[in-house]
């Protein structure tokens, strides 16, 4: 009883700035501006198709990139000991306490026709690129702010995974490939699936990146959201609709994902 | 329910920000300005308050949208703002604003003649001008081609200078370079025109570096483009940190905006706000605004005390006809035409 009480402030809390905003946006998804209820936010859907197709695209290879830079990364971090461990974990934590736009905004600065890069590249008569304001740019903005969060999860799961498991593998004959095969990797998809999870959503709703990187040139269901419900194209009943459709998509790939991932967790073990 | 919620807790915002800044009453009572930041010069209302004995209570917005969201939003309290043309033109279309009382403001006589009775306030009801500028080509000499002809909206669709462009990030001022480029109105109301210009803007757009609003400053101050579109006031602060950058009016005409000050409907304290609005068409008032923002003043008896230099200047002050042929203000559309502006600028941004 006394446990039950000390939980209603969190589920206050929750309902108030968690179930109550799906509640809204749901409403306005399918109600017009006369408040009447109507589907026509989601007929006109099919023209945003591109839109969706884009940010789903950039989204995954900056997942992509994500997993395969903060894999290796995660993982040897991990397998070290005393100072370089504690020092590792709080270089990765450290870019997160400063604010991400100001992050994104200095990577403006370098990728500028005469930022830091291209006056760098000058010097050897090279240059200069157009780096900013393109996908590529978009992609880095990406991959550079949601790296930690594929980095933690699978750091704290393979610094978990219990030694005596891999000892087990080893008298059994398993070469060090064949350890990391069988037995480290399948042990650390959980982190993976997570830090999948944790950079796909944040990436595929972004508009302050491709907004600051990309030059808005390049609409991402962030953008076109955001058009909805501040800015030029303001009809905040599209937007929650795109909004919805949006969260519906997402949680379909992450449901599938892991299906997935439980599936070859199990053929493995 | 909700609605009412969101305007009882602006007002009680507004409320609590008026009493924050309020201090009593001047003898004549008090006028609740709302203006745009860093937009006039604060040391004028000492002098208004010593001439009529009302106090100034100033506060400031960042954009006709905050604005609008406010007002619309059911707050109150506020006696004068200043909103840009289109928006004026907006409010006057929602009844948002009280009719002057052209006799309280006798200097509204000192007003250009050029922008009297503007489109977004046909009849000169509800509005008197309180700065206007020029829209225009902004662009590095050094980076463009000797002799490239800028005077005029062309230079924006030229291949030589690809990814080196910059347009703005919003649809009206975007279409509205477009449907210029093609000999017609920023104020058109036919689909057909609207389309065509958004078909220009999306051949147009592999060209572009990027669309901006105030990132502008860095881009073209930091020489990390060549050519963008943007008003003359601010050129002029950026010649201050780059000045070799220069600024071209483009022959087939431009966008001529003037930010007008008005009396919202629900004012209290009417009689100070015509006081007000006509204290700011006073020599004094207007010269000291002028010098200090640097846009350019409607008022005729300021131009004649400002420095030569500025009042020649064919950018800040343009020649009449110029102007009256050539420069053309933003109306306000009819909302299907909102509608399609809209959804022509959801199809440029998704190419």
């Amino acid at each position: 009883m006394k446990s039950k009480a000390i939980a209603y402030p969190y589920v206050g809390w929750m309902a108030l700035f968690v179930v109550a905003p799906i509640l809204i946006i749901t409403l306005y998804a399918f109600t017009s501006g006369d408040r009447e209820f109507t589907l026509s936010n989601f007929q006109d859907m099919s023209q945003y198709a591109s839109a969706f197709g884009r940010s789903f695209l950039l989204a995954a290879v900056a997942t992509l990139i994500c997993v395969l830079i903060g894999y290796p990364m995660a993982y040897f971090l991990a397998r070290e000991t005393g100072w370089i461990h504690r020092m590792a974990t709080m270089l990765i934590m450290l870019p997160m306490w400063m604010n991400f736009l100001l992050r994104t905004y200095s990577w403006k600065f370098l990728l500028e026709r005469n930022g830091l890069i291209n006056s760098f590249f000058g010097l050897f008569g090279l240059g200069p690129f157009q780096m900013i304001d393109t996908h590529g740019a978009i992609v880095l903005g990406m991959v550079y702010n949601f790296l930690p969060y594929m980095v933690l999860p699978i750091f704290s799961v393979i610094t978990k995974i219990d030694h005596k498991v891999i000892e087990a593998a080893q008298d059994l004959g398993a070469n060090n490939l064949t350890v990391f095969r069988r037995v480290i990797f399948p042990l650390s998809l959980p982190g993976v699936l997570s830090g999948i999870t944790m950079v796909f959503i944040p990436s595929v709703s972004t508009f302050a990146i491709s907004r600051l990187l990309g030059g808005s040139k390049t609409l991402l269901l962030g953008n076109l959201i955001d058009m909805q419900i501040i800015g030029t194209a303001y009809n905040p009943h599209l937007g929650s609709a795109i909004s919805l459709v949006m969260m519906v998509i997402v949680i379909i790939c992450m449901a599938v994902m892991n299906h997935f991932g439980d599936g070859e967790q199990g053929v493995s073990l | 329910m909700k609605k009412k919620l969101i305007a009882w807790s602006l007002s009680a915002a507004s409320l609590l920000s008026l009493a924050a800044c309020g201090s009593g009453e001047g003898e004549n009572g008090v006028v609740n300005v709302y203006n745009w930041g860093e937009y006039i010069d604060t040391s004028i209302f000492d002098d208004f308050t010593a001439q009529t004995g009302i106090k100034v209570n100033y506060q400031t917005y960042d954009s006709n949208e905050a604005l609008y969201g406010k007002l619309a939003g059911g707050a109150t309290g506020y006696d004068v703002i200043i909103p840009s043309d289109y928006m004026i033109a907006q409010m006057i279309e929602e009844d948002m604003l009280e009719p002057l009382d052209f006799g309280s403001i006798p200097n509204f006589s000192d007003i250009d003649p050029v922008l009297k009775n503007p489109e977004y306030d046909p009849e000169n009801l509800y509005s008197v001008p309180y700065m206007f500028g020029i829209l225009g080509i902004i662009y590095n000499p050094k980076m463009v081609k000797e002799g490239e002809d800028m005077e005029t909206w062309n230079v924006l669709w030229n291949e030589s200078y690809k990814n080196d462009i910059l347009m703005f990030d919003n649809s009206r001022d975007t279409i509205g370079i477009a449907l210029k480029k093609l000999g017609y109105s920023y104020n058109t109301t036919d689909p057909a025109q609207i389309s065509a210009a958004v078909d220009e803007l999306v051949a147009q757009k592999p060209l572009l570096q990027g669309y901006v609003m105030d990132d502008i400053f860095e881009k073209l101050e930091g020489e990390n483009a060549a050519i963008g579109v943007y008003y003359y006031g601010d050129y002029l602060t950026m010649a201050d940190n780059n000045p070799d950058l220069k600024f071209a009016l483009p022959r087939e005409g431009t966008n001529r905006y003037v930010d007008a000050m008005c009396i919202p409907k629900g004012s209290e304290n009417k009689e100070n706000a015509h006081a007000f609005i006509n204290f700011m068409c006073s020599a004094e008032a207007g010269q000291a605004n002028c010098e200090r923002i640097r846009y350019s003043t409607p008022l005729l008896s300021v131009r004649k005390k400002l420095d030569e230099s500025v009042v020649n200047n064919p950018f800040a002050y343009p020649d009449p006809t110029f102007m009256a042929e050539q420069c053309e203000t933003f109306s306000c559309l009819p909302a299907e035409i909102r509608t399609l502006y809209n959804d022509e600028w959801v199809r440029l941004m998704n190419s």
